[in-house]
């Protein structure tokens, strides 16, 4: 039979252990990967785990471990969950202005350019608002 | 078997944070040292979390969630000057 501390204890070690990694994995992308697109994988998707994982064995502590509930943990990564796409769509944004600014990587990225989306339009972060926007989003 | 555990979670962060700050030295672009800052947030923000689970203190974690909130504005921020270069229009 084991105990219930002991279970905590394993869980919460396992938990900060893979947290960590990851963390590691998605900064060893941000070196290695050849262009600002492929960069954007590593920090976006495996960090933000790992930081997920981490702050699970940290609840897993607290609760199963001290005896104790906190709930701000949960807080932080469903915050950091929400916000981490936002930050990488505004990071692609920025690259794909450099690129139309000649900025960017001189290396050619393995996967190509980004293809053009689909009918007459360009990228939406390049066009200046419709006049049937809306006022809020097209008025100064 | 969870001061080890936080050890190497401590060793591994403080890899991650000099593969960072070399992607933050080397750019090239100005975007790749917006994401090396942002992953640097986040990488604070874990060590947050372990200095709490090591010194048994639930207090540092508004500390995180401050953290995570101004890193968050601080590369929309930087993105925004990048793009339209004005952060409030």
């Amino acid at each position: 039979m084991i105990q219930p501390g002991l279970l905590g204890e394993i869980l919460t070690s396992l938990l900060i252990v893979v947290g960590a990694i990851f963390a590691l994995v998605g900064s060893w992308g941000l070196v290695r990967l050849p262009t600002l697109m492929e960069r954007l994988h590593g920090p976006t998707k495996a960090t933000t785990l790992g930081l997920g994982g981490m702050l699970l064995g940290s609840v897993a502590f607290f609760h199963l471990v001290q005896g104790v509930w906190s709930a701000q943990e949960l807080l932080v990564s469903i915050f950091l969950f929400i916000t981490a796409p936002i930050s990488a769509n505004m990071i692609a944004k920025v690259h794909l202005h450099g690129a139309r600014l000649k900025e960017a990587d001189s290396i050619e990225s393995p996967a190509g350019k980004p293809p053009r989306p689909p009918g007459e339009g360009d990228w939406a972060t390049y066009e200046a608002p419709h006049s049937d926007t809306p006022v809020a989003t097209s008025e100064e | 078997m969870i001061g080890y555990a936080v050890m190497f979670g401590f060793a591994c962060l403080v890899l991650a944070f000099a593969l960072n700050l070399w992607r933050l030295l080397r750019g090239p672009t100005v975007g790749d040292r917006i994401v090396a800052l942002d992953t640097m947030v986040i990488n604070a923000i874990a060590l947050i979390v372990l200095t709490g689970i090591a010194t048994n203190n639930a207090v540092s974690f508004e500390a995180a969630l401050l953290l995570a909130m101004v890193g968050f504005i601080g590369t929309v921020a930087y993105c925004k000057f990048q793009l339209r270069g004005d952060i409030i229009e």
